[in-house]
């Protein structure tokens, strides 16, 4: 399988704090991996890291074969078109429409006259199930529906890979397992690769991804479904089995 | 309620030891030890009925408080309902606090020295970037949402015109009563018009519009970069492949830029008013004289140093506002100290240039 991410020794400090304490990983294409880990054990940190949006002290991050250290202004952007990112808390431009937040990709990095582009508005936030939404400002949602609206804007330019941050976390499970069937469709149909932290145990059975389990910024578990909920590992067998006292 | 009493060197607690009464508890409690030495004190709980968290600790650290008293104590048996909530909660130990290492005195000066080159070293770049931009946009539109600009030029321009006309027109007025109260010891009224005329067209117009804007506008620049920051939008627009200097700075610079100099206008026009009026209702000059006066008094050059003075004020103003935003860290409160600190540099940013200017120019 061809890589999509490969992460090596990568070290990420916030002051002199340390958060990721070198990290290994590797994402094939078409995967879907799953970012596991307690609150504050630094998922997030991990996709900024990815996503270029902190620099990390050490190690190296290469995406779709590109070496993400150096890039000057130009590839660096060339290489953010092709990735989408939807953030934990949304971070939709609060002085946009909800509409004019997904447009804008499309407005900025293509020539698609504006009829086409509503077009692609309309599908993406009915594909999040929030058809009619998009003249709302994002003030007026609730947190669940802007998070679905930040996904739709991380679809907007059809990424190669999609990094979602918490996507159902806060959800109905009505929408969260619709949300979780969109993820599944984009990887099937579409083949994108997918780079997701996910608590909900139903969301993690349902996308059936590899699963990359962080603790004390380091990975410390790496492997199927299966053989996690099988793993005796001390972090492990408690997220798999809780309120159970580990064995 | 609670009671509290003793029976020889037994504490009686009966009835209820919460957080609402534990103060009057502990007193007098303490007032017990005191004034009834005794070496062993046995405490009976038997007939307490109700225990909360805060009741639990009090009762976790009662033997300390008697060893203050030099002397030991033996809690009794708790009733059967209440044992639960006191094993809850036991008290932690607590947390060693690092002792912050004593760092020398040139060594902390270095550090802070050290700090202050980046930051100004950051501040330059941010200078430098967010300027070249601007001007790379005049021909590269792609990047910059036309909107932006024209939102930004009102909330900027329009939006200001009323409190800056008010300002200057009393600006204006105050100075003519003050210079004509000088030049009335020479019998030389009728030049208070030169005095208004180069004071507000040269100073007075262009400084004190840049001092309302940054108050208005650098502050609102500074607030709302912050914000964005703080919600991670700036992270956002880059991983959407839009650099935020570009898509958010941009548009603000070009809307400082050019309305700055436009509210001079407007506001050089404003305070001559504001000082004709008093010429020709305080003073009684003619007003055809003061007008002659004041238009024979008025320089081009005069007026346009001002106008390119203001565009440059609203460039250190839109730099500062932007840098104080960016730079912004720590939630609500740094929003605050975000606007806060991009008023008072943009103030000193101001100041700094008007003096440059009159040195290059006077
Ligand atoms: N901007 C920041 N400055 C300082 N510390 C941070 C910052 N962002 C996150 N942290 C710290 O880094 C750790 C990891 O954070 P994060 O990656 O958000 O965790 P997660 O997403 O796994 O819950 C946490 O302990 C958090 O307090
Ligand atoms: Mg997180």
């Amino acid at each position: 399988m061809e890589t999509a991410i490969r992460i090596a020794n990568l070290r990420v400090d916030y002051g002199e704090t340390p958060v990721l304490k070198g990290i290994d990983a590797e994402v094939g294409k078409g995967e879907i991996a799953v970012i596991l880990g307690g609150s504050g054990c630094g998922k997030s940190t991990l996709l900024k890291t990815i996503t270029g949006l902190i620099e990390p002290r050490e190690g190296r991050v290469e995406i779709l074969g590109i070496n993400t250290a150096n890039l000057d202004e130009e590839s660096q952007s060339e290489l953010a078109k092709r990735l989408g990112v939807m953030f934990q808390y949304g971070a939709l431009l609060n002085s946009l429409t909800v509409g004019e937040n997904i447009a804008l990709p499309l407005e900025m990095h293509t020539d698609l006259p504006p009829a086409q582009i509503e077009q692609i508005v309309r599908l993406r936030l009915a594909s999040v199930s929030l058809e009619g939404t998009q003249d709302r400002m994002p003030s007026e949602l609730s947190g669940g529906m802007r998070k679905r609206v930040a996904l739709a804007r991380a679809m907007a330019l059809d990424p190669e890979i999609l990094f979602c941050d918490e996507p159902s976390a806060g959800l109905d499970p009505v929408t969260a397992a619709e949300i979780d069937e969109l993820l599944l469709t984009l990887n099937r149909a579409l083949g994108i690769t997918i780079v997701i932290v996910t608590h909900e145990l139903l969301s993690i059975d349902r996308l059936d991804g590899r699963l990359l389990m962080l603790d004390e910024g380091q990975v410390v578990f790496s492997g199927s479904v299966g053989e996690a909920q099988r793993s005796k590992h001390d972090v492990v067998y408690p997220f798999f089995h809780p309120g159970e006292a580990s064995s | 309620m609670s009671s509290v009493y003793n029976q020889g060197s037994t504490l009686f607690l009966s009835d209820a030891l919460v957080l609402s009464n534990l103060s009057e508890v502990d007193q007098t409690v303490r007032l017990l030890f005191s004034e009834h030495p005794s070496a062993q004190w046995q405490v009976n709980l038997d007939t307490l009925e109700r225990l909360d968290t805060a009741g639990a600790l009090f009762l976790h650290q009662l033997s300390a408080l008697a060893n203050q008293h030099e002397s030991s104590l033996q809690l009794g048996p708790l009733p059967e309902h209440l044992q639960s909530i006191f094993q809850f909660a036991t008290p932690l130990p607590a947390a060693a606090k690092p002792t912050p290492a004593r760092i020398p005195f040139l060594e902390r000066f270095g550090a802070s020295a050290y700090r202050f080159i980046e930051h100004a070293a950051d501040f330059l770049y941010l200078m430098a970037d967010l300027s070249y931009f601007s001007v790379q946009a005049l021909w590269n539109r792609r990047a910059i949402r036309r909107d932006a600009f024209v939102d930004q030029a009102y909330a900027i321009g329009a939006q200001a015109l009323p409190i800056i006309g008010l300002i200057l027109f009393l600006i204006g007025a105050v100075s003519a009563l003050q210079s004509a109260a000088q030049l009335r010891q020479f019998g030389a009224d009728i030049y208070v018009a030169d005095l208004l005329a180069i004071g507000i067209t040269t100073e007075l117009g262009p400084l004190m519009t840049a001092i309302m804007v940054a108050g208005r506008s650098g502050s609102a620049i500074a607030a709302e970069i912050a914000t964005m920051k703080f919600s991670e939008e700036l992270d956002a627009l880059r991983t959407m492949a839009l650099e935020p200097l570009r898509f958010v700075a941009v548009p603000k610079m070009w809307a400082m830029v050019v309305t700055v100099p436009l509210l001079t206008v407007m506001a050089d026009f404003v305070g001559i008013l504001g000082g004709t009026v008093i010429g020709v209702f305080s003073m009684g000059i003619s007003p055809a004289a003061f007008v002659t006066q004041i238009l024979s008094s008025l320089f081009l050059k005069d007026i346009l140093t001002g106008l390119i003075k203001s565009a440059f004020f609203a460039w250190i103003i839109t730099v500062i506002a932007v840098y104080r935003g960016v730079n912004f860290s720590g939630g609500a409160v740094g929003v605050g100290q975000a606007i806060t600190s991009a008023v008072v540099s943009s103030l000193v940013g101001i100041i700094v240039l008007d003096l440059a200017f009159n040195l290059l120019f006077y």
